[in-house]
C-alpha cells in the first residue's frame, strides 16, 4: 500500500501526518516513509540520527569534444530548454537548463557530445527500527529537477509492506511525480479559505491522476463547515480531525510525535492507515 | 565609413514604431536594423514563449542572424555570457516608453554606451 499526504496549501501539517502516520504503522509491521518534499526535507527532524547512508542523485547531461564538433548548431536547436548555445567558434553549456533528455547527443551528426553524469542532489536512507525505514531526497540548492531526486528516492525505498511518501506542498510536477504509483491520497488541510483554495486544486489533481483521496483537518477550531462542505459535494471523505491544540503543537514543536508519546493519537493514526487502505483497494 | 553593422532591438510589437520592450529573451519581437542597408527587419522571438531557459535561445536567435549589437534595458546573467561568446556587444538602453525607431535614432547618434 503506498499513500502520498500532500496539500495544496503549505505548513498545513503534511508532514506531521506523514511522520505520525508511518512511525504508528511501523507498531503493526515494515513501514518505508519517503520525504518527497526535497527542496526543503524536514522528516528526520522527527528521527534524528548520526552518519546515515548517502547516495549520490547524478542526470546525464553533454560534453563537447571541441576537436569534433563542427559547430553545426544542431544540438542548440534541438534542446527545448536553451541549454545549449552554439556560437562561430564555441558550445556554451548552462547545466541547470538541462533536462537530460540525451537529445543534443542523438541529433550531432559528428558524434562530439558524450554524456557525463552531474550530481543533483541525494538520497539518504535511516534505519530507525526493525520495522521503520526513512528515506530523504535532497535537492542541491540551486537545482531544478527536484523530480529527477524524487524519482530516486522512490526507486530506492521500494520495499515491502507500507510506503508513505511525503509530498511538498503545491499541485506541480514535484507533487505528480510523488503522486505516481500511489494507491491513495491523503489530503492534509486547514479550515481557512487559503487551506479551502489549495484543497480544491490538490482534490482536482487526484482525481484527474486517478487517484482516490480522503481528508485530515489540521489544527481544527472545530468550525469546519465550508471545508466538510467542499469534501461532502466532492464525495472526498474526511477521515481525521486534528484539533487546534497547544499539548500538540507543543509535542510538534519540541520534534517529538503525538503518536509516539499518547497510545490513543497512535490508534488514531494507524485506524487513518486502515482507512486508506480499506479505500485504496476499493477502486 | 564604418563598417556596417546589424543591431538588434527588443519590441513589444512587429514594428519600428511599436515600444521597446524592456525584457530581453521574453520579448514578443526582434527589430534588426542593418545600418549598411539602412533597412529594419522584424522577427517574432522564438523563445519568447518557451518555458525556461529563454535568455539562451534569445542569444541563440541573434547569433544566427548574424546581429553585432543588442540595444535593451536587461539582459539576464546566462544570455550575457551566451551573446559574449558569440561576440555581441550589448548597449544599454534605458530611456522609459520609447519605440524602437527611437532607439535606432539613439544608437545612430551615438548616445548609447556599452554595457
Amino acid at each position: 500500500m503506498k499513500i502520498t499526504v500532500a496539500s495544496g496549501k503549505g505548513g498545513t501539517g503534511k508532514s506531521m501526518v506523514a511522520a505520525n502516520l508511518a512511525w504508528a504503522l511501523s507498531e503493526t509491521g515494515p513501514v518505508t516513509l519517503v520525504d518527497c518534499d526535497v527542496e526543503e526535507p524536514n522528516l528526520h527532524l522527527f528521527f534524528p540520527q548520526d552518519e546515515p547512508a548517502t547516495t549520490a542523485v547524478t542526470i546525464p547531461v553533454p560534453a563537447i569534444a571541441p576537436e569534433r564538433c563542427n559547430f553545426c548548431g544542431d544540438c542548440a536547436g534541438f534542446c527545448a530548454f536553451g541549454a545549449l548555445v552554439v556560437t562561430k567558434d564555441r558550445v556554451l553549456f548552462f547545466p541547470e537548463h538541462c533536462h537530460a533528455c540525451g537529445g543534443c547527443s542523438l541529433v550531432c551528426p559528428v558524434g562530439a557530445i558524450e554524456e557525463i553524469q552531474r550530481t543533483l542532489g541525494t538520497i539518504t536512507t535511516r534505519k530507525l527500527s526493525d520495522t521503520l525505514h526513512l528515506v530523504t531526497g535532497t535537492l542541491q540548492e540551486g537545482e531544478v529537477l527536484g523530480v529527477k531526486v524524487i524519482k530516486a528516492a522512490k526507486e530506492l525505498a521500494e520495499k515491502p509492506g507500507w510506503l508513505v511518501y511525503d509530498a511538498s506542498p503545491g499541485t506541480s510536477c514535484p507533487v505528480v511525480e510523488t503522486l505516481q504509483g500511489s494507491d491513495f491520497c491523503l489530503l492534509v488541510t486547514e479550515s481557512t479559505p487559503f487551506g479551502l483554495h489549495d484543497l480544491e486544486l490538490a482534490s482536482t489533481l487526484t482525481s484527474r491522476m486517478g487517484i482516490p483521496a480522503g481528508v485530515v483537518i489540521n489544527r481544527s477550531d472545530g468550525k469546519d463547515g465550508e471545508a466538510r462542505r467542499f469534501c461532502d459535494e466532492h464525495g472526498i471523505p474526511v477521515l481525521a480531525t486534528i484539533p487546534f491544540d497547544r499539548w500538540i503543537a507543543g509535542i510538534q514543536g519540541s520534534g517529538d510525535l503525538i503518536s509516539r508519546r499518547d497510545s490513543s493519537w497512535k490508534e488514531r493514526f494507524i485506524a487513518l492507515a486502515r482507512a486508506c487502505l480499506s479505500r485504496g483497494e476499493g477502486l | 565609413m564604418d563598417t556596417p553593422v546589424k543591431i538588434c532591438i527588443p519590441s513589444k510589437g512587429p514594428e519600428e514604431g511599436d515600444f521597446v520592450d524592456e525584457r530581453f529573451g521574453r520579448a514578443p519581437f526582434f527589430i534588426i536594423y542593418d545600418t549598411g542597408s539602412k533597412m529594419a527587419e522584424s522577427h517574432k522571438n522564438p523563445a519568447s514563449e518557451a518555458m525556461g531557459g529563454v535568455g539562451p535561445k534569445a542569444a541563440q536567435f541573434l547569433l544566427n542572424h548574424s546581429v553585432n549589437l543588442l540595444v535593451a534595458e536587461r539582459v539576464g546573467g546566462n544570455a550575457i555570457e551566451a551573446l559574449k561568446a558569440g561576440g555581441i556587444k550589448v548597449l544599454l538602453y534605458e530611456e522609459k516608453g520609447k519605440t524602437v525607431r527611437d532607439a535606432i535614432t539613439a544608437f545612430l547618434e551615438g548616445k548609447l554606451q556599452e554595457q
